[in-house]
């Protein structure tokens, strides 16, 4: 029939699972934001059916060793809004706590013919080792302090809604962008996954906090590193608070709460010279006025409930490609 | 033109700009006089060429009957039946879009040709997934043949008989600098037909 030459392109992705941002290419990161906008579409539709039957028939099986409540549901409502059979295990009651091995309760899942494994754990390469042994795609939710593939893609996704709306530009990009990283940098897979991306879409990424929360040999990555906030936001178009753990101040990694608050804080006073038309990111859950004033994050410049709307429509992408793939 | 249809070499003219003129003009009568209650009547081009069609014959309808239907794009890639079957994932960067409410109303789909059927069929379960339309009818530009479903165009601009393996291209003004429809002819090498 006819040739609709701009709607069909080849598409490339060929992998089987989805475990990290840093392995993956340019093209391929830009191929799953590409994917997304027909899936904010399908779940923010007025009236009727907010589902397409994209994997009618599928199994996906949501596996959480974690706490989680945004990612788990974002996934689970992601696979329905696919129409896919969903499975949600809690790892706190399941067969791992009487001492099954991660492959042996796998082969288990997957005798149950499970198409996507989503699997979140607290060791790095979980879900790499899961991937690797397994026939299911694999999507990792979180691995440790390693990534969070998911949570980049979403907020990178967020970002170029964005900067296309103020370029008035629907094919505009995140080249030259800059992003400045605020916070727990060490312990943090969204800022790891981010900064892989971010930087691989060719935008400038500065990351800031403390000395004692910044991974060793950081600058390998690609950005600018600084302990000071207001150098760091000095012309950012997008701040990104991270979450502050507050356990790690039992670990003396930060002297004090009040001291990370008045060095640290996102607010409108550390934001003075920026502030109109930044954009203030956080990943959730967020610690208000601790990592990130009250007044920011309910304000007019924040995309918090934006992200976890995005997150929806990346994980219907990021399912469909693993599945539909040519 | 040869410039025009750089590329398809042996690709013959089948409708020219003049041609497509008068159809769409057909079209836009022979469906403001089927269509009591215009009112109700809503058009949905099925992207990427059946959108500026729709365009088209709507405003047509405007100059013959004083009512400007309104007009949405739907996308289908998400309804088709070979993205389960592993044939090709698409970009989509090609979203539906209308914003009125289909419930009730006449929708009339446009599409600018008509082949297998089954774009039409992802169609029809993408806007019944939106409501309850009164009914839905459809209008291709031209019809090729090859159905592999049961489905007819209830306004036709033009047959164009055709071999399973020839490639028919509509070309639109607003996309590719010109109005025109190829045949052009192959022998194997089978294109996809969606």
């Amino acid at each position: 029939m006819a040739v609709k030459d701009s709607t069909v392109q080849q598409a490339a992705w060929t992998r089987k699972d989805l475990i990290g941002i840093e392995e993956l290419s340019r093209e391929e990161i830009e191929l799953v934001l590409d994917t997304a906008p027909q899936f904010v579409e399908v779940h923010q539709r007025q009236s009727g059916v907010k589902k397409v039957p994209l994997l009618q028939g599928r199994l996906v099986v949501n596996w959480f060793f974690e706490a989680s409540t945004r990612t788990r549901t974002s996934f689970e409502l992601a696979a329905k809004r696919l129409t896919a059979d969903t499975l949600s295990m809690n790892a706190s009651v399941s067969s791992v706590k009487k001492g099954e091995s991660l492959h042996d309760t796998l082969a288990n899942i997957e005798a149950m013919h499970s198409d996507i494994v989503v699997i979140r754990h607290s060791y790095a390469g979980a879900a790499r080792m899961l991937a690797e042994r397994h026939s299911s795609a694999v999507i990792n939710a979180g691995d440790g302090y390693h990534e969070h593939p998911t949570q980049a893609l979403l907020d990178a996704f967020t970002i170029r809604n964005h900067i296309r709306r103020q370029k008035d530009d629907p094919n505009a990009g995140l080249d030259g962008v800059k992003v400045a990283i605020i916070g727990d940098i060490a312990h943090s897979r969204v800022a790891r996954s981010n900064i892989w991306c971010l930087t691989k879409l060719g935008a400038h990424v500065t990351i800031c906090g403390p000395r004692t929360l910044m991974p060793m040999d950081v600058e390998r990555m690609g950005v600018n590193v600084t302990t000071d906030l207001h150098e760091a936001v000095r012309d950012a178009d997008v701040v990104y608070a991270l979450r502050i753990q507050l356990e790690r101040q039992q670990k003396c990694l930060f002297p004090s709460l009040r001291e990370y608050i008045r060095l640290y804080r996102v607010d409108k006073e550390s934001l003075e010279h920026v502030l109109p038309n930044v954009l203030i990111m956080h990943p959730g859950p967020i610690n208000r006025d601790i990592e990130l004033a009250t007044e920011l994050a309910d304000g007019p410049q924040s995309t918090v409930l934006e992200q976890v709307s995005n997150g929806v429509a990346i994980r219907m992408a990021v399912m469909h490609l693993l599945l539909n793939k040519s | 033109m040869s410039d025009a249809h750089h590329g398809y070499e042996d690709a013959t003219v089948v409708m020219n700009a003049d041609t497509m003129s008068d159809v769409v003009e057909i079209l836009a009568r022979d469906i403001a006089a089927a269509t009591d209650g215009i009112e109700s009547l809503v058009l949905l081009g099925i992207l990427t060429r059946g959108k500026p069609l729709a365009d088209r014959i709507a405003a047509r309808i405007d100059a013959i009957t004083g009512h400007s239907p309104r007009v949405g794009a739907l996308a289908t890639t998400l309804y088709r039946d070979d993205l389960r079957s592993g044939k090709s994932v698409t970009r989509g960067e090609q979203v539906t879009h209308f914003d009125f409410d289909v419930n009730g109303a006449t929708v009339l789909l446009v599409d600018d040709v008509l082949s297998t059927g089954r774009t039409v069929r992802a169609a029809l379960d993408e806007i019944v997934d939106y409501g309850r339309p009164k009914r839905i009818q459809l209008a291709c530009l031209v019809d090729r043949g090859h159905r592999e479903l049961p489905i007819q165009a209830d306004f036709l601009g033009q047959k164009i008989p055709t071999d399973p393996y020839d490639h028919v291209r509509v070309r639109l003004s607003e996309l590719d600098g010109e109005d025109a429809v190829l045949l052009e002819r192959r022998s194997a090498d089978p294109v996809d037909a969606v």
